[in-house]
């Protein structure tokens, strides 16, 4: 098809999805009149329920904790997926890979300026006690596990943009990444089972609630999200890992 | 019209995404065309939930029986949030495979591909 009368297909099919999209929406109550019931009901009775401030995070691992399951299972597979897709094929190229393992071969680019240096070495630290910080205050305030997992997981590629892909390489051990992510995965299926052994249906927050408003509160949800933070941290660390690596091996073949 | 305006907006942003889609010549700017075409459900979900005068739905600082936004559409929010990431990311992959198995980052010359 050329691209006119593709970008023709396109405007008969975008004209027919907004007038009936605009049909459908004027009959809509109001913007900013929300009626309810369910935001509310929750909102009213998550602090009680299950000592959770945030009642966001009570509904992502705990009334909908069996959704986030899933939610979790598909950014484990999609990882997985990215690292099938960027695994070295063929003979050569495996063996290219295996130097490539070897950081030192790396020709990395020409050092930066030393205030970004400073700088970035400076934001290293912070990035990470930051991430840990939003990773468990979840059921406080704004954050949790997926949050707080992304935030732990650009925390190495400050130090890639500092130093190289060596240093990035030297506190990244990719087995270990592999089992810190599946074992995250796993634990939130565990938590679930947990609640069986209680007699209660799967996921069910059977642990201590504590006091609201303290960090060790609100039974699994913290440690649910907890949890998933360490499995989007080693994740994204993960998939980053495979596309700098993919990059680095790139340059290393146009050299050649 | 006016009542319903960040309704529109999220059609608008779809639409633009679908427009980038169609319209693409790169495979990046055909993934990133899809992950702005999904921003269009953030739009759409805050709209939805969202209530004049309402707090954030976090009673940290304000005492539970004050009216609030709707948390349940901030809690599917984050998770479009969390698939559109993935999803990029895996498309991404399979783009630079595209270029590696084709040679092409035109999405109109991959129909070297067959079932």
């Amino acid at each position: 098809m050329s691209e006119k009368r593709r970008l023709l297909l396109f405007l008969v099919g975008a004209v027919g999805v907004a007038a009936v999209y605009c049909a459908g929406i004027r009959n809509m109550p109001p913007w900013g009149t929300y009626r309810g019931p369910y935001g509310d009901v929750i909102a009213s009775l998550a602090v009680f329920q299950r000592h959770a401030t945030d009642t966001v995070n009570a509904i992502t691992y705990d009334y909908r904790g069996f959704d986030t399951l899933g939610e979790e299972f598909i950014l484990f597979s999609a990882v997985t997926g990215v690292m099938l897709l960027l695994r070295p094929e063929t003979k050569e190229k495996r063996r290219r890979a295996t130097e490539g393992e070897n950081p030192a071969s790396f020709r990395d680019s020409a050092a930066l300026s030393e205030t970004v240096q400073v700088f970035t070495t400076g934001v290293f630290g912070f990035s990470v006690l930051f991430g840990i910080y939003i990773g468990t205050h979840g059921q406080l305030t704004p954050g949790g596990g997926f949050q707080g997992g992304v935030i732990i997981a650009a925390a190495p590629m400050l130090l890639y943009v500092a130093e190289n892909f060596e240093a990035f390489h030297r506190i990244l051990s990719h087995p270990l990444m592999e089992l810190m992510e599946a074992l995250g995965a796993a634990a939130y299926a565990v938590v679930g089972l947990i609640a069986l052994a209680f007699g209660a249906p799967f996921l069910t927050n059977v642990l201590p609630l504590g006091k609201t408003g303290d960090v060790f509160s609100s039974g699994t949800i913290a440690l649910i999200s907890a949890l998933v933070g360490v499995e989007v941290a080693a994740g994204f660390m993960l998939v980053t890992f495979e596309y700098l690596r993919e990059i680095l091996s790139r340059q290393k073949n146009e050299e050649d | 019209m006016l009542v319903h305006y960040p309704y529109y907006v999220a059609a608008w942003v779809f639409l633009c995404g679908l427009y980038g889609i169609v319209r693409s010549r790169h495979l990046v700017h055909t993934v990133i065309s899809l992950a702005v075409l999904q921003t269009s459900t953030y739009v759409l979900l805050l709209a939805i939930g969202f209530r004049k005068g309402g707090s954030a739905p976090i009673f940290a600082d304000i005492s539970p029986g004050v009216i609030t936004v709707d948390p349940i559409v901030q809690a599917l929010m984050l998770t479009d949030v969390v698939v559109e990431a993935t999803v990029v990311a895996l498309l991404l992959a399979m783009a630079v495979k595209a270029y590696e198995q084709g040679g092409t980052t035109r999405p109109d010359d991959l129909r070297f591909m067959r079932g």
